[in-house]
Order: structure tokens, then sequence, then C-alpha cells
């Protein structure tokens, strides 16, 4: 287990901060979050070609850097500080490690490079309307197609049903589907599959977005042709896995949006005046900032012990990557509310950066499963713990 | 006086009410010529002196004369908004002209008010504000900044805080005006907030001009008179509250209120939303099958409680006002118990929406109503004084603790430290 980053990755770190200072300063988040695409494609094109970072923790085989869920989880924790606007998320966090964990080697093979590039924009599509993040509620079906030649079955099957909340949806150019076989229920009959966006039958909308950085798509499937990834109906089994990286991911993001809240209320109560002094001085406002600390470093000390289990593969995953998300969806909401508060009334307004973190905050407190949810895994994974 | 007393009085100043509407009510009348009908018997706002539109009633009796009103289906003055605060100030500090030449326009809804008093760089320090008045021989002259002015933008009137002198201590400074909106040298500019709305403005004055006779109370004494004005700012949101009750019916009369309430309801129809929607939880829980759900319960429970044992905290402080007897500390609990309330609601909210609460407008839960109190409730622990301030009010002025020492008030406002952005 590592408790501490190592000095090569302090170093990636501050590469990678650097970058987000110089390419997504708030006046360009503010200006992407407006947009329907969402993202910058230059500094798309910057990110993935300069510093490869689609690509961080996809094998060297299958194109990219190499690296582990460590340092994937320093450029996340980076870019949730930054707040920046980009499919990053959803096809190297969601995507390229589900086709990790669920493809087979030919698979990887043919799709991995692509979003290792920054060429190929992917995302995962599991959660229906009025579900949640659960894959035993999957609705959507696969059946085989006519010309599926019985022996070769991995091609040819066609998708009916409905996705939500798909990140990145609208701009992805492959989609990985969770889907089940017809007559099957629960963690039974499972599958994923993949599809390309402009495959027939396939209808996408974007969707009014609270967090408007965080992009989100309606897609509909109406006998749209998908091909099999990895095997048929193991879905019960792949899928857990790669929902606990997911999580460990997204509470990694989170953190860092987290810590920029801190500083942002700590840089305003030592500018801020009233009653002839320093709101800073007010023992009420620094009691918040201290507790807002303890809040932030505890939520990176259980956000870095689940990255270096997610890149051990250590038994204790499961638990550990629930405890970090319940944590992070926590800790960012009350960081973020927090901040606010001590902003006063300027903190309500637009103008001010305060409220593009509170809804980040507030959509990934319920992205993945919310803190009650994932509370309730702790306890009852708690066994796997080491 | 007791109990008995007091109902028996209120069982024939209400059969008055109801006698006097049955002979003057019209539906069909103007909104203006009802209006002035309504000042003109002292209905209209029965707790103003008998000299000025009122019949001089305690606040209980008055509000029984409301809701006789409101039962016959009559409209009543027009009672939402700023105009209340000037309304109570004029009548308080105001001399007859003063009151002779603002309080019917305003209670007819012929003139709109707005109060400009907080300011960007002093919020919760507002004897801290910066907006100086200078007298050129003719003229105050005004210049600065004012925010969070609701309304401004169709305000006939303002009621606004100015620094007159540098050189005293900072509450002693400070000199309290009436002034006329519509001038040259006062501009408007909506202010958005977090939640996409613009129920505010920024106003920012150069040179406006304000005649000497619109002073209210005496120049340097306008702390005082802001005291007034501020005592009356919790029963304005009640004001709001009750504004759109009424409004249904036939007849001319409905048709202009309608119009009314919709122009001056505008900025207010995010705050049931800012105050949590408690009255959703449950049905939204049913809905979406989080009822089942024992943790989301307990959610909810902690919530319908807190918001059950407020309102009967605010229903204590009511009755015992009624019977005249003097305040106890639960009287400055209401503001603090409605913050905390509208954040665990929003806790609730979420819990219940699940992935919804990552979509927002059309697409979002209930049409965007449930979005709309997660991205409104922080308002309620700043607006109207922040949480901690009204902590502070709470432990110092209720419980008695030691006041925090300070060190802006022993010395001219000039020497005081102070932000820059104003
Ligand atoms: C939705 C909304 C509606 C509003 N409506 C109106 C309106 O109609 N009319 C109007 O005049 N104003 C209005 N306001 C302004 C509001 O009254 C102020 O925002 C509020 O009083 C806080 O002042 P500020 O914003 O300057 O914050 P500041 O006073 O700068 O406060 C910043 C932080 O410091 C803390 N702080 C300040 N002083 C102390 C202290 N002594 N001890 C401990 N902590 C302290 C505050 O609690 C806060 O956390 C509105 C604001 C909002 C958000």
């Amino acid at each position: 287990m590592q408790f501490t980053f190592t000095d090569e990755q302090e170093e990636f770190r501050l590469i990678v901060r650097r970058f987000m200072d110089d390419k997504s300063p708030r006046t360009e988040v503010r200006k992407l979050m407006d947009s329907e695409q969402g993202y910058d494609a230059a500094v798309w094109k910057q990110l993935s070609e300069g510093l490869g970072l689609p690509g961080i923790h996809i094998p060297e085989a299958y194109g990219g850097q190499g690296f582990g869920f460590v340092e994937l989880c320093i450029v996340l924790e980076e870019m949730g500080r930054a707040l920046l606007c980009a499919p990053f998320f959803s096809a190297t966090a969601l995507a390229a490690t589900s086709i990790i964990h669920a493809g087979t080697e030919e698979q990887k093979l043919a799709l991995l490079p692509g979003i290792a590039s920054g060429q190929t924009l992917a995302t995962l599509a599991l959660s229906e309307a009025n579900r949640d993040w659960l894959p035993c509620n999957t609705e959507t079906s696969a059946t085989p197609s006519d010309n599926n030649s019985g022996d070769n079955s991995d091609d040819n099957y066609l998708l009916n049903g409905e996705k939500s909340y798909v990140v990145d949806g609208h701009i992805a150019d492959l989609l990985i589907v969770v889907a089940r076989t017809p007559g099957t229920a629960g963690d039974e009959g499972l599958s994923l599959f993949t599809v390309p966006s402009d495959a027939p039958g396939l209808q996408r909308r974007l969707l009014k977005s609270l967090d408007p950085t965080r992009k989100l798509a309606h897609i509909e499937f109406k006998q749209t042709p998908a091909t099999l990834l990895g095997e048929l109906n193991r879905g019960g089994d792949t899928l857990p896995p790669i929902l606990d990286l997911a999580a460990v991911a997204l509470a990694s993001e989170m953190v860092g949006g987290a810590q920029m809240m801190l500083e942002s209320a700590l840089d305003y109560a030592q500018l801020r005046m009233q009653f002839g002094r320093l709101i800073g001085s007010f023992q009420v406002i620094k009691h918040k900032c201290a507790d807002m600390l303890l809040d932030v470093e505890l939520a990176k000390s259980t956000a870095y012990y689940a990255a270096s289990a997610a890149a051990d593969g250590a038994p204790d995953l499961p638990t550990v990557a629930s405890l970090s998300k319940a944590y992070a969806s926590d800790t960012y909401m009350k960081s973020a509310a927090e901040c606010l508060q001590i902003h006063g009334g300027i903190g309500f307004t637009w103008e001010n950066d305060t409220h593009l973190y509170f809804k980040r905050a507030k959509s990934s407190e319920v992205f993945l499963g919310d803190a009650n949810y994932h509370r309730d895994q702790v306890v009852l994974r708690w066994e796997n713990q080491a | 006086m007791s109990e008995q007393t007091v109902e028996s009085t209120e069982q024939s100043l209400r059969t008055d009410v109801r006698t006097w509407v049955e002979a003057n009510w019209n539906p069909d009348a103007s909104l203006l010529e009802w209006r002035n009908k309504l000042i003109d018997s002292g209905w209209g706002c029965s707790s103003w002196p008998e000299e000025w539109h009122g019949r001089g009633l305690s606040i209980g009796l008055s509000e029984a004369v409301d809701d006789e009103l409101r039962k016959a289906g009559a409209v009543g003055v027009a009672k939402a908004g700023a105009r209340m605060l000037a309304a109570a100030t004029i009548l308080e500090h105001g001399d007859d002209f003063h009151k002779d030449k603002f309080l019917r326009h305003l209670l007819t809804g012929e003139d709109t008010w707005c109060q400009l008093f907080s300011e960007p760089g002093s919020g919760s320090d507002l004897a801290g504000l910066t907006t100086r008045a200078d007298f050129d021989g003719e003229n105050w002259v005004l210049n600065g900044q004012k925010v969070w002015t609701t309304s401004a933008h169709h305000a006939q009137y303002g009621i606004v805080l100015a620094r007159t002198n540098w050189d005293v201590p900072k509450h002693q400074g400070i000199t309290y005006f009436l002034m006329n909106m519509e001038q040259a040298g006062v501009e408007v500019r909506p202010l958005q907030q977090m939640n996409g709305h613009a129920s505010f403005n920024e106003i920012f004055f150069t040179d406006a001009k304000i005649a000497p006779e619109l002073m209210l109370g005496e120049e340097g004494k306008g702390w005082k008179v802001a005291m007034t004005t501020l005592a009356h700012e919790r029963r304005l949101v009640d004001g709001i509250r009750s504004w759109g009750r009424g409004a249904k019916g036939q007849g001319r009369i409905y048709d202009e209120l309608k119009a009314e309430i919709a122009n001056v309801m505008e900025p207010y129809k995010w705050y049931p939303q800012r105050a949590g929607r408690v009255d959703l939880l449950i049905e939204r829980a049913k809905a979406t099958g989080k009822y089942d759900d024992p943790a989301v319960r307990q959610s909810i429970a902690k919530v319908l409680m807190m918001a059950k044992a407020a309102e009967w905290t605010g229903r204590r402080v009511k009755a015992a006002q009624a019977l005249g007897r003097p305040p106890g500390p639960e009287g400055s609990l209401g503001k603090l118990a409605g913050s905390q309330v509208a954040r665990l609601a929003a806790q609730a909210h979420t819990l219940i929406a699940g992935h919804d609460a990552m979509l927002t407008e059309e697409d979002g839960a209930l049409n965007g109503i449930i979005s709309e109190v997660l991205i409104s409730t922080p308002a309620e622990s700043i607006a109207g004084g922040t949480d901690e301030i009204q902590r502070n009010i709470i432990a110092e002025r209720s419980l008695g603790l030691p006041k925090e020492p300070r060190t802006d008030v022993d010395r001219p406002f000039r020497d005081v430290p102070r932000n820059t952005v104003s």
C-alpha cells in the first residue's frame, strides 16, 4: 500500500497542474459549459498528444502510457480542481477501464489505442432513467440478430432500450452499453456491448444537466446493431470491479474540487473585511476553515488509499472504493457549501465561481451512487477489509 | 386584557368589517378606485394610526380584519415588497409632508418602492456603508453602489442609507433618505444568481439628486431610522406569502390584481424552493419509490420534525405577543431554524431524487422544481443576515453573553480599515 506519492508522481502532478492552470482557467470553463459540445478540441488534442493523458492507465501494449491507477487518480484530482471541461472521465475512467476489464485480447488491441491517443471519444452507458447504478436494474435487451452465425456469436446483436445520464454520450464515438439477454433477471444475463454512435436505430439527446461542466445524454436504441464486448452473460462478474474503479476515479476528481473550495474560502477569508477586520479573524470563520481542512484531508487519504488499492488490485478494493466515494460525496458537498457561506451574498451570484463547484459537487454526490448507498456497501463489504 | 375580552372585541370587529365589505365591495370597480375607498375606510391597513389611513388596531386584530376581507373575496391594499418597509419607517420617523406625499400612493400600488441598504463592501456590517451623500447647497448628491435590490428596475422610489459624515464613528455619520429612482444619476443593472434567476439589481449612483426635504429623521441619525426598517423585514416575508391569495375571482378588479401580482411576484417565484419545499418530501419519496428506504425516511423525518418544531415555536411567539407578554429568547430563532430546515430539506431531496439530482429544468425532477431547491437553498443562510450573524445576535442579545470586542466603532469612520471594492 502506497501512503505517499513518489517524487516522479509529484513531478507529474505539477506538470498536469500547470497544464490545467494554463488551459482550463475559469473563463474557459464558463465558455465551454455554455457550449453544446462541452469541450475544446484543441485543448483535448494537446492533452492527448502532448501529455498522453487519455492513455495514462492503458497498458503500453494497447497504445497507452502504461501507468497505473495512482497516476490516473492524480490526473483526475487535478482535473477536478480545475473543473476541466473535457471528455476524460467518460473515455478514460469509464470506457477504457471497462474494455481493459471486460474485453478480449483482440478487442483491447482494436479499441484501446484509439482511446489512448484521444482520437476515439468513448463512454459507458449503464444507468437507465429513474434507476440507480446497479447493473441488475438493466432493462435494455440484447437479442442475437439473424445474421449472427452460431459459432462466431460475438458480433451481432440488436439492442433495444434506453440509457440515461450517459456522461458525454452526446459526443462519444463509441458507446459501451450494458444490456441483458431476454428472459434473464438480476445479475444474470448481463453483458457489455460496443456500439458506434452512428449505428442505425440509435438516437441521442443532450440532457439539461445541473452541472453544466459535465454533459449528460439520453440514448435510445431501437434494433441497434451491437458487438459483444468480452463474453456473453458475464456482466454480473465484470461490472462490479469496473464500477469500483470508476468510484475510486470519481472520488479522486471530487477531492480535487473540495481542495479548491478550501483554498478559495481561505483566500476570501483573508481578503474580505467586515466590521473593520478580515472575516478570517472571526473565530467562527477560522473554525469553519479548520473543519474544512479536516474533512478535505481525510477525504484525500481515503481517495489516495483507494487509488493505491486499485493499482495493486488489493482484495479490499470493493470496500475502500465505496468508502472513498462516500467520503468524497459528503466532503465535496460540505466544502462547497461552506465556501459559498464564507463568501456571503457574492457566493450566491452567477458571477462568482463557487457555484460552478457547488453544482459539480451536487452532481458528483449522486453520480455512481450517493453516500447513503456507498456507506451501506462499506459495511456489507467490510469482511474483505484487510 | 383577558383572553375573553380579546375574543369578544375580535368578534364585533369582524362583524363591522363584514358589514362594510358587503356594502362596498364591487369586483367590477378598478383596482385603484377600490383601494382608495378601502384606504379611506381605514380597513385597508387597520394597524396604522387613525389619522393616516388606519384604525390604530393591534397587529393581532388587524390580522383578523385582513382575514375578513379575504373571506369576502375582497382585494386588499398593496402590501408586498419594500413598500411596507418604507411605509413603516415613514410612519414612525416621517413628518406630515412625507406621510402625505407617499403613504396613499404606496398603498394603492401606484408607487413601487425598493430598499437600498446592502453594498458590495458592506453586507453583514451594514453600518460600514460607503455610498456618500454631499450637500451642494441645493440638493444632496449621491455617489456609490448598492446591491441586492429587489424591484429597483420598476421602482419609483427608494429608501436609501448614505454616509454624510466621515469624521465621526460609523453609526453616527449615516443619513436616511427617501429618493426618486427615476432620474439620470441612477443606473440599475440586473444581478444574476447561481440559480439563473435575476431577482435583484445592482444600483450605481452618479451624482444622483435628493431634495433636502426627503431626508427621513435627522442628518447623521439614519442608523436609528434604519433599525425601524430592519425590524419590519421579517413581516415583509409573510406579506409576500399572503400576497397571491385572494386573486381568484371574476371581474375587472381581479384581472388588474393578477397583472399586479405577476409583476410584483416575479422576483420571488423561486422563494418557496429556497426554503426547501418540505411540503414535497413525502410525495416525492412515494413517487420515486425511495419511501421504502429506511435511511431516506430517517432523513425526511429529521426535516419534517424540525420544520414542525420551528413552526410551533413561531406560533408560541405569536400567541404570547397577542397577549401582550414580553418577547422571550425563542423569538430570535426563526431565521436560524429556517436555514437549517432548508439545508436538511435539500439533502433529503437529493437522496429522494437519486440520479435525477444531476438534471435540471425540464429534464429534472418535477420539471426542475427539485433542482431549483438544490441550488437555491444556500441563499437561506445568507439573505437577510447570515447564520453566523444570527448566532452572534442570539448569543449576545438573547443569551446575554459578553460582546465581541470591537475596533471599528471607537474612531472616525475615515480611519476604519475597509474593503477596497467600493
Ligand atoms: C438571495 C439574497 C437576497 C438578498 N436580499 C437582500 C435584500 O433584499 N436587501 C438587502 O439589503 N440585502 C439583501 N441581500 C444581501 C444580504 O443581506 C447580505 O448578503 C448578507 O447580509 C451578508 O453580507 P455580505 O454578502 O456582504 O457577506 P459578508 O458580510 O462579507 O460575510 C462574509 C462571511 O463572513 C461572515 N461574517 C461577517 N461578519 C461576521 C462576524 N462579525 N462574525 C462572524 N462571521 C462574520 C458571514 O457570516 C459570511 O459567512 C440578499 C442576499 C442574498 C444572497
